[in-house]
This record gives structure tokens, sequence and C-alpha cells, in this order.
């Protein structure tokens, strides 16, 4: 780790890293189900430099100027959108944000003329959300133009478990080894589903905790055929807790009571929600990460959120930095 | 009137007559005139030739359950492309399901699609009409005027028929008719909107899974049903383990109940919503090609399907021939159109479980042939024979041709199959339906 | 590959060493000089220069990092995307001689895309450059103030520089590439 002597401002020589690999040989960020450990380190290195650009006073380099991204989000969304757009922005592009949550841009429109449309208008990224699982996937089959995957249905949502995975990094050093416990609807969790195979990949241990209504049939069949070792199903939040090092809480929707999958928020907060008392179990300096919006007094107390430990905001910072990276990395790469 | 055929040296094998050797068969006006030894024909003026030394000769196949889309949804398949898409797949006669758009609820609308079938079908078209009126599920259609109008069951097929009681009612009313109640397998509260089996694939893909048990439920309903009734049950598309399993011991009770199997249930499991292996993909992919209902399930469930078809809980193969538009399918997988089109595929797929040996030629001969005719019974003649006397419906086959599909060059205008680019052993040669070439690959 | 060997450690040292004498001498003094390496191996030669210029002035002079991925004309055009390292400065530059140092000089861009990262990062009352080799072939109108070494070359050939702190000894080389150079520092 770099070493700076505040009084000699001298860079120590191990600081210095060695020069560029050729590894990236990305186009599209869609999940992290095939990164290896060195892309993820190769994003925690560039997402550094980027945080570095964020303490500037004009927090602006012109990295992706005269670049189009477009941030294209079938389902609301405050923070990630802001997010890609401000990243996008600090990279000097050009940045058009399409809400077609309000039906105003693509009303009857199927997602592949929607697309070939953005595509036409000059898009070199399209950053895009959607509430079916599966259509970057299908997106990247239609269009020439880069494809950041800011969520898809239940699927994926790689550049939160990223910002995850690096905010785990920032504080405990390290990822090999530790216990994170994510707790929540697993069923419906792209955070889940791209945390699982970041953290595996990085090598430490998960512990997926949730009523069994919300956590999928063939989960245990998935982990198994998907040689995702090291990740165990918990019931009991206290057994998912011992010990943590990391806790992520999951947002639970309310419409799940409403679906007939919890018998009430009450025996959910009962059960499931991060509380004080609870936090204890975990370890000492445990993290409590939420992927946001937070639910205060549902799946997380409002202690526990604004306590010590929290670093939710840490990861909306984060967040900033990593999605820079990610746009960095994939840029250029329409004219490969 | 057709000419007279003669084909020549092929080795004829009908399950139905238990006949398996080379020998010559001989059609004149449309029907069986004469099976024998080579050679050895009655002379005929005006005949045609054609040489099966190759090829295998056996009764046209018979289509227990297809979508034929006309009328309503002729942007999708019309009976003119349907049926010819049938006899490029050795098929002679196709059942067609009522799911159309009026659906066939009515004796006009059987008589518009036999009349249809009859001026522009390729092979014989022979109806099955709905249970209830509009497919609603709630009121019983007028099954006597159906069956006279020459329906050869009943079917809500695309929908379950939801309440036990109304299906109880249709049971009892049909059991008076002779005529089978074919339903379609789905707890629709239980599958809840699912998109594929609920497994390890769907909980990976994150996408609403449909699990067995709303299959297994409604074919234990059914079963207890047509127990109840003594109607005769016909269970479409299988595709669990727990399905056949009861079926099963349904039939050992002696219960009235048949069942058939699809092609792609038999050879593709889930993983295949992941891609083809063929496809040199650098993603995960979302094959709408493969979303269908019921969904591809597991290898357990493929075992027990050949298994059940091995000893006879399962009658018959059928292929639930579901052509779509290209939209239907190039969308996001939970919006896609559920199914595949079946009909041009279906014998090469069935010939790799035989040259796997997992099945022998002339059982799967007979699924397609004798078994599927006795469910459709006698009103239309001796089917799935090739009795002297009977329709000169008569597929010719290649057991050991190799061949690519390519669904550009499908008859259907679905060209939605799983199957694009997969590389089979056994191709219809040629399709003779009523003692006309109505498929002919290459005749001498 | 054959490499000729153009400087061997002691040469460096020796131009290092001048090189610190006439950054003091153009200067007046050490007072308010700010060492700014270019990554990668920019920044050990500027640590080596803040080393001598203190064992002369007895003054201790602040060294940073910069790395100029983020700055580069040609990202669009790149097979392969340089991998981005932190640039680091520990002092505000603001009124402050900025001595940018990097390795070798050859068409001046990454000059450029230097004097575009530091304005960003403040306001320096100079920017001058010192360069360990200058091989000629400039595209852009860009001086070096200071050089360790001219050597001409021509494009089809590569200087490769080693220093001790990343590539564990320190030597100047060339040798013929048979594709045109596409050496980093350019």
């Amino acid at each position: 780790m770099k070493t700076i002597e505040p009084s000699s401002g001298v860079v120590s020589p191990e600081a210095i890293p060695p020069p560029s690999t050729d590894m990236w040989q990305r186009r599209h960020i869609l999940d992290l189900d095939d990164f290896t450990r060195d892309e993820i380190e190769l994003v925690f290195e560039t997402a550094d430099a980027m945080t570095e650009v964020l303490t500037r006073e004009v927090k602006k380099v012109p990295t992706l100027r005269g670049k189009t991204v477009v941030t294209l989000f079938y389902e609301p969304s405050t923070r990630t959108r802001a997010s890609f757009e401000l990243a996008a922005k600090n990279l000097s592009a050009d940045t058009v944000s399409l809400d077609a949550s309000k039906s105003s841009v693509t009303k009857g429109e199927s997602l592949i003329d929607s697309l070939r449309t953005i595509q036409a208008l000059g898009a070199d990224i399209i950053v895009m959300r959607h509430s079916q699982s599966g259509a970057p996937y299908l997106a990247i089959q239609h269009v020439n133009c880069s494809m950041i995957n800011a969520g898809d249905g239940w699927h994926a949502h790689p550049s939160q478990a990223l910002l995850d995975l690096y905010t785990i990094r920032h504080h405990l050093g390290q990822l090999a080894n530790l216990k994170v416990a994510i707790i929540g609807d697993i069923m419906h969790s792209r955070v889940a589903r791209s945390n699982l195979w970041g953290m595996t990949t990085m090598g430490a241990r998960v512990v997926l905790c949730a009523p069994s209504t919300l956590l999928p049939r063939g989960l245990n069949n998935f982990l198994a055929s998907c040689h995702l070792s090291n990740v165990s199903i918990e019931n009991k939040i206290e057994s998912a807790l011992e010990n943590a090092d990391v806790v992520m809480p999951l947002r639970l929707q309310l419409e799940r009571q409403q679906s007939g999958l919890l018998p009430s928020l009450r025996e959910y907060i009962q059960l499931y929600q991060l509380t004080t008392e609870r936090l204890s179990l975990a370890k000492q300096n445990v993290l409590v990460m939420h992927p946001g919006p937070v639910n205060e007094g549902i799946e997380i107390s409002p202690e526990v959120a604004h306590g010590t430990q929290s670093v939710i905001e840490k990861q909306v910072a984060n967040g900033v930095a990593i999605r820079m990276a990610l746009l960095y990395l994939i840029a250029g790469g329409k004219n490969k | 009137m057709p000419p007279a055929l003669l084909i020549s040296g092929g080795h004829i094998i009908d399950p139905g007559q238990g006949i398996d050797k080379v020998a010559d068969l001989l059609i004149t006006k449309g029907k069986i005139t004469w099976i024998g030894n080579k050679g050895t024909a009655p002379s005929q003026p005006d005949l045609t030739i054609i040489d099966a030394s190759s090829f295998i000769v056996c009764p046209g196949f018979i289509d227990l359950h297809c979508h034929l889309r006309e009328p309503g949804f002729e942007d999708k398949e019309t009976i003119a492309t349907g049926t010819k898409a049938a006899a490029t797949g050795g098929f002679t006669t196709v059942c067609c399901m009522p799911n159309t758009n009026p659906p066939l609820d009515n004796q006009t609308h059987i008589d518009y699609v036999k009349q249809v079938a009859e001026t522009q079908g390729t092979v014989q078209v022979l109806p099955i009409g709905c249970i209830t009126k509009g497919r609603q599920g709630k009121e019983l259609t007028e099954m006597g005027e159906l069956a006279r109008a020459g329906v050869i069951g009943f079917s809500d097929d695309g929908d379950p028929v939801t309440s036990p009681r109304i299906m109880s009612l249709a049971m009892d009313y049909s059991q008076a008719l002779g005529l089978p109640i074919i339903e379609h397998c789905e707890d629709t509260e239980l599958s809840d909107g699912g998109c594929m089996n609920d497994g390890w694939v769907s909980a990976r893909l994150g996408l609403k899974g449909t699990p067995k048990a709303a299959e297994d439920i409604i074919v234990a309903r059914d079963i207890a049903l047509a127990h109840l009734t003594r109607a005769k049950l016909h269970v479409a598309h299988v595709s669990t383990e727990g399905s056949v399993e009861l079926i099963r011991r349904a039939k050992e009770k002696g219960i009235a109940v048949t069942a058939e199997v699809t092609p792609h249930h038999l050879t593709l499991t889930e993983e295949r919503v992941m891609g083809s292996q063929l496809e040199k993909n650098d993603h995960l992919t979302y094959d709408t090609k493969a979303k269908v209902n019921p969904p591809l399930r597991t290898k357990e469930d493929i075992n027990a399907l050949i298994q059940g078809l091995k000893d006879g809980t399962i009658d018959a193969i059928a292929t639930d021939h579901a052509p779509h538009t290209t939209v239907d399918k190039m969308c996001e997988f939970g919006l896609a159109a559920f199914g595949i089109s079946g009909l041009e595929t279906a014998f090469a797929c069935l010939m790799s479980l035989v040259h796997s040996n997992q099945l022998d030629l002339k059982t799967l001969i007979s699924k397609l042939t004798s078994e599927p005719a006795g469910i459709i019974g006698t009103r239309y003649g001796e089917l799935g024979t090739l009795k002297t006397g009977c329709r000169a419906d008569v597929t010719l086959f290649d057991p050991n041709k190799e061949w690519t599909v390519d669904s550009r060059d499908f008859a259907s205008k679905g060209k939605n199959t799983p199957f694009d680019g997969y590389r089979f052993k056994g191709r219809v040669i040629t399709t003779i339906v009523a003692g006309k070439v109505a498929y002919g690959d290459k005749l001498s | 590959m054959p490499e000729s060997i153009l400087m061997s450690p002691q040469d460096m040292r020796r131009a290092l060493v001048r090189v610190a004498h006439e950054v003091v001498e153009r200067n007046k003094g050490a007072k308010d000089i700010v060492l700014v390496g270019m990554q990668t191996r920019g920044v050990p030669l500027a640590r080596r220069l803040a080393d001598t210029i203190q064992g002369l002035e007895e003054i201790t002079i602040p060294v940073g990092s910069l790395d100029i991925s983020l700055y580069r004309d040609d990202l669009s055009s790149l097979s392969l995307k340089p991998t981005v390292h932190r640039t680091d400065i520990p002092v505000d530059i603001a009124d402050k001689q900025v001595v940018l140092v990097d390795d070798v000089f050859y068409t001046g861009r990454s000059i450029r895309a230097a004097m575009d990262a530091l304005i960003d990062l403040g306001r320096p009352q100079s920017i001058q450059l010192a360069v360990l080799v200058d091989r000629g072939h400039r595209e852009l109108p860009i001086r070096a103030d200071y050089v360790g070494k001219n050597i001409p070359t021509s494009k089809n050939e590569e200087i490769k520089v080693y220093v001790k702190e990343v590539d564990g000894e320190d030597k100047v080389a060339i040798l013929a590439s048979s594709k045109g150079a596409t050496d980093e520092n350019n």
C-alpha cells in the first residue's frame, strides 16, 4: 500500500505499480459472473485514480470528451442514474438521460427499436436499467454501442456489486476469507446475485439469509451447478450475523408482502431487521452496507443505518468512482 | 385420382401389423393395395415407381397436437403453410388445436377449418374442439354438435380448465360421446407467470420459474376426475417425472388415461435457455427459442419420459407445433411468446434417441403412427397403418441421412426452433398423403 | 531482441546529477520547486533528482506522481486501454515551479497531456521539463528544459529505459522494432 510521509512529500518506491496489462477485452459490463479476480482488481485500481479526481476542486478530466453516454432507465432510480450521469460528466462525456419508466420516450416502442434509435442518435455507451432479466443480453445483439447494465430485473447489477466490493476492500483491506452476510429478499435481488459472483471470485465467504419464501427454490442447485463454493444459506438472521465481517441488508419491497410472500411486515421486522442488538453478534469492526434506498425501520433500524459501523454513504461516493472507472475501461470499445 | 405408386425395395416397418421386412408396397386409387416381395407386385397401367431401397417405409406420422393458427393468427402460420411443414416432417395427419381467433368452439368454425384444409391443406387435418365456450373455462361448448362436425377430441389447450367442477362436467359430458378430453395440465396459480422451469437455471438467470408441481397437481386432479367420470383423459405434452408416475399408476388401476410427449421435452433440458453449445457466445444468452409451455425441464424428467415411452405409460409423441413470428420471439425473455415450431425437426430430433440407443426404432414409429391412431379412433377410418384397403398415408425416411437444421428453409412460417444449426442424423425423404406425394426429396 | 546499451548505470547517474545542478542553477535555488514524475518511470527519476537537490541545497523538495491516461487524445484508437494509476501530488502546486520529469521525450504528446493535467490541478507559476533521454521526432511545439542525453533515433527504433526501482537495473537501451515504435512514453 502507498505510504506518503507528510513532511517530506516523497512517494515511496513500492507505490509505483507495474505497467498496464493487456487483459481488459470487454466492450460491455453486464454482470460479474465471468469477471476474473484480475479484472476486478483492475477496476479497483482505476477507481483509485478516479477517487483522486473526485478530491479535486474541479472534478473533471477530458478523458471521454466527445463521447456520448446515454442513460436509458426503464425502472425509476435516483441514485444509480445520477451516479452514472455524474461519472460520465466528470469524464467530460456528453450525457443524455432517457426516462423510459414514464413512457415519455418509448411508449409502445419495442426495446430493440428504442436502442436502435439511440444508436442512430450517436450514443457511444448506453447505460440501461430494465425490469426484465436478460434485457441487456438481447440489447447487445442488436446495437453496436457499448453497454453497461445498470440493473436487469432480478438478474444482475454489476456496478453496484463492484462498488460494494471496493468499499469493503477500502475499509477492511482485502476480501479473502471475510464472512459477508446478505440478508433479505434474495429471490428478487440483482444486487445479491452480482455480489454473490463478485464476492466468491474475490475469496469471501457469503451467507445468504432470508425467509424461505424469498429464496429461489433452485438456489442450492444453482450454487452447486456453478461451482460457487463458500456460500451458505440461512433462515435465521442470528446464524448469518455470527462473526460476520460485513452485513448487507437488502431493501424489502412492500409488494412482497402484498403478493403473499410474507405474512406481514411486522413479522419480517421481528425476524429479520438489523438492529443494534443483532449487530453485536457480528465482529466488532463489522461493516454495515446497503444498496439503497434504505427502508429505515424495516430491514434496518435507523440507529444502525446511521451508526458508526454504517458505510452506506461511502458506498454512494465510491459508486461514482467505480462508474467512472467502468466508463473509462469500456470507452473506445466501439472502434476496436 | 392420384396415379398408382409402387414403393420398391424399402424396409417396411408397420408396428401395428407387426411388419418388419424389405418388401414392395403398391398404392392405387389413394389406398394401400398390396404389400409383398420385391418385383412381384400385380402389374399396373401408368405406374410410378419410387425406389426406396435405402429407406425405411412406414405409415405416415400422426401428430395429435399442433397449432395451425388459422383463423386469426395467419401471420404466424396458415393451414396451408402448417400442413406443408407437416408433410416435410413426414406427418400425413395432424390434429389442430382450437386456440385460434375465433376459437373453434362451434360447428361453423370447425367447418371453416375443415374446408380450408380440404382445399389448401397438404395433409389430413383433424380438428379438436374447445372444451369451454371461448376457452373461458366457464361453460361447456356444444360438444354434441362439435362431435357431429368431426372433432376428434376436446381441449382448451394453451390453458387448463381451471375449475375442477367444470372439468368434471366436461368429462361426464364427453364420456357419452366417446371422445377424449385433452388437457393442458398446468395450475396457473402456482405457475403464476413463470417463464421457464423453476430450478437452478431460473435462479441463476433471475427469471420467474414454473415449478414441476404445477403440472403434477392438475395431472393428479384430472386423473381423479377421469376415474370418477370414466371419461377418456389425454394428457397433453407431459413434461415431468411426477406426471409420468401418476399416469403409470392410473393406467395400472385401469383408468382411461392416455398421454403424449413432445420431441423437445425428450431431448432438451432447461439449460438450453442459456444457449446451445453450438453458438460461440462471449456472453450469457436468454434464448427465447427455448421458451415453451410446459417448460424444458431436467435430465431426470427426460429419463422418466423416455422410460414412460418404453413401458407404454406415454402412448404417443406429438409435436405441439407452435409457430410464432420473429417479433413475438425477438424481445425480452419474460415477454416472449411460448412455443417451438416443431413439425420439421420432430423426426430427426427423435432419431437422435434411436441413434443413442435410448429408444428403438420400432417403438418410435409406433408412437408416431399406431398409437396416436388408437387415440383418435376410427371415425376417419383406420389411420396409422399400412393395412391393405386403408388410406395410403406413407412416409419414407433415411435413418442415417445427416443434415443441418436451418429454419430459413422451413415450410412453416414459424422459424422459432431451438434446433437451428443442429446436425441431425435421420431425415424424411418422401411423404405420401392419400396416395399422392405431398413432400418428396428424391424420387426416381 | 538484440539491444545496444547507450547509457550505463554510471552514465545515468552522472546525467541525473548534472540535471539536478541545472535545475537548481536555472531556478536560482530550490525554493518553490515541486518535482512531478510521469508515471511510471519518471517517478523514481524524480525522486533521485530530489535526493540530489537535497544534498546540494539541504532542502526537501516535494515529489509527486502524475498519470496522464485520463488526458490522452488517442483513447478511441487504442486497442489496449492503459491502466490508470493514481496521480498524487502532495502539495498545492499554485505559484510553484513545477518540474515535470520523464524518462523518454519523443513526440511530445505525453507532455501536452501532462500540462493539461497540471493546469487542472492548480495554477503553477511555471512548468519546466526534465527528461533523461531526448530521442527527437517532436510532433508538437514542446521543448525540454533539461536533457540527460540527446539520442537521435529513427522511427522504427525503440528506446528502453530501465530503472532499478521498477526493472531491477539501470540502463538505457536501443532496439530495432519491427513495427513502429509503440513505447508508452512518447
